[in-house]
């Protein structure tokens, strides 16, 4: 990747619980290219949320052991207090996963607004800066008018009107279009967007998707897109990475995961991907792993068609399987596509290649045409 | 739903309320005293001056019809006579009951002044030593008898530091001001009387800290807890990622939400708050209503307890009508929710 504008590595998440050390996210690592929209994907639990506000600094419970987050090349990790407060809301912002819980209730919409033109990067409040808006109508008219206008933005027909309106006061997809507006407002540089239009009907949520789809390109934002939906990841990202229980279990172009999926979880969200409504990993018999208690070999294992003794031993480390695309299975070939992983490599585990790259034994000729281990044997 | 829609349908809401405390405060002044008419005229008198004497009350009629007789005297300002001044109890009540109320109000206001950012700075520091702080204050807060905490009071301050005066509303020598609302604060800044003012604030001080001490602590835990609980939300979370400052999220976004679930209690305290200042009143010779009150309950003076048990009724109407205001005000789900 040339020019990153986000690089997650190694990130490993842990929180504190009773019944021990949750280990939630274990060694992440991904990129963003800017002017770039990149896909997390995974069933409810994995662990999206807490990557993200790993990444926004919203986490103050976590505890994060070994990892670097870079912002433009700019280790995040290792900035005060004080200097991640700055750059949240300008550089980085969020849409957040709820849109019925994301606005403050007892505040109206237009309020919410101004107080991120008036207050946003600002270290604390500060009294003569109270007094001095008080005084100046000139300044808050002018935030009023860019507030009402970026409502507009987000195509709701009458601004004037939600900006006066309390949160009670309008519908889901309102709320999200709102939420929209308030993270676009500061017109920050890498936009998080956590699982927009989740909680809504599938035909609105159809129409924000669409809508901020078009509101990035505009603005050449970089995204980071959460959603538990493959086919949602489908249309809007360059690029897909699929998470599950804390781990990036296979990366790649949206349109080469498509063409070519290899995880045998990811495979299985495809099969599943008609009855999504019920929400993914459904489809997938079995659960999440215990984080207090993780598997030491595949967190997978539990739950694969395919695991052999071997997985539940050996951390399936990524690794390249083409030449953009990386998978972390004891299935698939490749070398260690982080060189951390380079003496687990050594000693590599056999089980033998995935049963639908064999002849006859593909099970998923409509969802990866063309021949696989060709394209594997080319760049290795 | 407009604020003032809001406001008429919470009046209204009370009109049954009200009507409901009147008959139970008349049903306990006809029941309580057992027959009246036999303790008015002793144990000596005939059956037929009882009846005449009943008659005379009113006491044959129904009941629907005594509670009319009884409702429109006390809305006249009929409150029967004391035993003990043998004065009329409403114009014996209507005298006393500014110096409580100047009390209780100051008391809870600064109880609940003070709480907020007390409360505010435990519940954000939750487990460091600001919270272990606001812990121990509470504890003690709420634990230490009202009239002990006055008496310590005045050994020190008064007694030992000579820094304020032992009792009263007012110094010897100084007049009351000019009365308006006979709110001996209010009244003085009104008449431009500063040096009457300040001698009323600092025999008002320690009564509203022996009094308020305790709703300082609870209404202070109580903002501490509900801040721990909004600091959980999405909302609050949405505010850090859009990168405004903490003492904005703090002091804005979650202490409206958690005052307004704490509004509630702090109705309930003024309604303790009166019931409640006898004990303060006494300690430092306050000629207050709650005093008074204790009094008639000493000499078994029936018609002053009725008098007073209906004031502290309509305190408390009052109190939740004016909390409902404000809920409706810091909350804008209350009255939107409700159209
Ligand atoms: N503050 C926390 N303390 C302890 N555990 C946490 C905390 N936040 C999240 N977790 C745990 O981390 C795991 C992942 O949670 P996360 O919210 O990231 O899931 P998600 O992938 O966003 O799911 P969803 O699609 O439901 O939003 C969960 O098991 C959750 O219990
Ligand atoms: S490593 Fe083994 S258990 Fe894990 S996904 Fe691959 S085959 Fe399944
Ligand atoms: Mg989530």
């Amino acid at each position: 990747m040339a020019d990153p504008i986000l690089e997650v590595k190694n990130l490993h998440v842990h929180f504190e619980t009773h019944d021990g050390t949750a280990e939630v996210i274990n060694g992440i690592d991904f990129a963003i290219d800017r002017g770039e929209t990149a896909a997390l994907v995974g069933e409810t639990g994995c662990g999206k949320s807490v990557t993200v506000k790993s990444i926004m600094g919203l986490l103050p419970s976590a505890t994060i052991p070994e990892g670097e987050i870079r912002y433009k090349g700019e280790d995040v990790l290792s900035l005060s207090d004080a200097e991640r407060h700055s750059r949240r809301g300008k550089e980085m912002s969020m849409i957040m996963q709820d849109p019925m819980t994301s606005l403050n209730p007892v505040l109206t919409v237009g309020e919410q607004m101004m107080d991120v033109l008036k207050w946003q990067g600002r270290p604390r409040l500060s009294l003569s800066k109270l007094v001095r808006d008080a005084l100046s109508t000139g300044a808050k008219a002018e935030h009023r008018k860019r507030a009402i206008e970026m409502l507009g933005e987000v195509e709701i027909s009458a601004p004037e009107r939600v900006f006066e309106s309390y949160p009670v006061e309008l519908s889901g997809g309102m709320r999200q279009r709102v939420l929209i507006a308030i993270a676009l407002l500061s017109e920050p540089d890498l936009l998080i967007a956590d699982e927009p239009g989740t909680a809504l009907d599938v035909t609105t949520e159809a129409k924000v998707l669409d809508l901020l789809d078009e509101l990035v390109e505009e603005r050449d934002t970089s995204v980071l897109y959460i959603t538990h939906d493959l086919g949602v990841a489908r249309e809007v990202s360059d690029r897909i990475n699929v998470m599950y229980a804390g781990e990036i279990v296979e990366q790649a172009p949206t349109a080469d995961l498509f063409a070519n999926p290899q995880h045998p979880y990811t495979r299985g969200l495809l099969e599943s991907i008609p009855t999504l409504s019920t929400g993914i990993g459904d489809g997938i018999e079995g659960h999440l792993p215990d984080y207090t208690n993780p598997p030491a070999g595949c967190r997978f294992a539990d739950r694969c068609p395919h695991a052999e003794p071997d997985c539940h031993e050996a951390y399936p480390y990524p690794r390249q399987t083409g030449p953009d695309h990386a998978t972390a299975c004891h299935l698939f070939d490749g070398l260690p596509a982080r060189e951390r992983h380079e003496s687990l490599a050594a000693e590599r585990v056999d089980i033998g290649t995935a049963p639908w790259l064999s002849a006859g034994g593909d099970t998923h000729s409509g969802d990866a045409p063309g021949d696989i281990s060709a394209d594997g044997g080319t760049d290795q | 739903m407009s604020y003032v829609d809001y406001l008429v349908r919470r009046a209204i809401h009370s009109v049954p309320v009200i009507f409901g405390l009147s008959v139970l405060i008349f049903l306990i002044s006809r029941v309580i005293p057992g027959d009246p008419v036999r303790l008015a005229l002793g144990p000596e008198a005939t059956d037929q001056q009882v009846a005449a004497l009943r008659a005379e009350m009113g006491l044959d009629q129904p009941l629907p019809m005594q509670y009319a007789d009884w409702l429109f005297g006390v809305v006249q300002g009929d409150w029967g006579m004391s035993l003990r001044t043998n004065n009329n109890v409403f114009s014996d009540i209507v005298a006393r009951l500014p110096a409580t109320l100047e009390l209780t109000v100051v008391t809870l206001f600064f109880a609940v002044l003070l709480a907020i950012p007390f409360g505010v700075v435990a519940g954000t520091n939750k487990d460091r030593w600001q919270d272990h702080l606001s812990r121990i204050t509470a504890l003690f807060g709420v634990s230490m008898p009202r009239f002990w905490v006055a008496i310590v009071l005045q050994i020190v301050f008064v007694v030992s530091l000579g820094l304020l005066p032992l009792s009263g509303r007012l110094s010897d020598g100084v007049a009351p001001p000019p009365a308006v609302t006979r709110l001996y604060l209010v009244d003085s800044l009104i008449a431009g009387q500063f040096g009457t003012f300040v001698d009323a604030a600092t025999h008002l001080l320690l009564p509203t800290v022996a009094l308020g001490l305790a709703t300082l602590a609870q209404v202070m835990r109580l903002i501490r807890s509900d801040m721990i609980d909004e600091q959980r939300k999405d909302y609050v979370l949405a505010a850090r990622a859009y990168g405004l400052p903490n003492t904005l999220i703090e002091y804005k976004y979650m202490l409206q939400n958690a005052f307004t679930s704490s509004l509630t209690v702090v109705g309930l305290a003024f309604g303790f708050l009166l019931g409640n200042a006898f004990l303060v009143e006494i300690v430092f010779a306050w000629p207050g209503m709650a005093r008074y009150g204790v009094q008639a309950i000493l000499y078994q003076d029936f018609n002053a307890i009725v008098g007073v048990t209906i004031v502290v009724g309509i305190g408390f109407v009052t109190a939740n009508f004016v909390v409902d205001l404000l809920y409706g005000y810091l909350d804008p789900r209350v009255r939107l929710e409700e159209g």
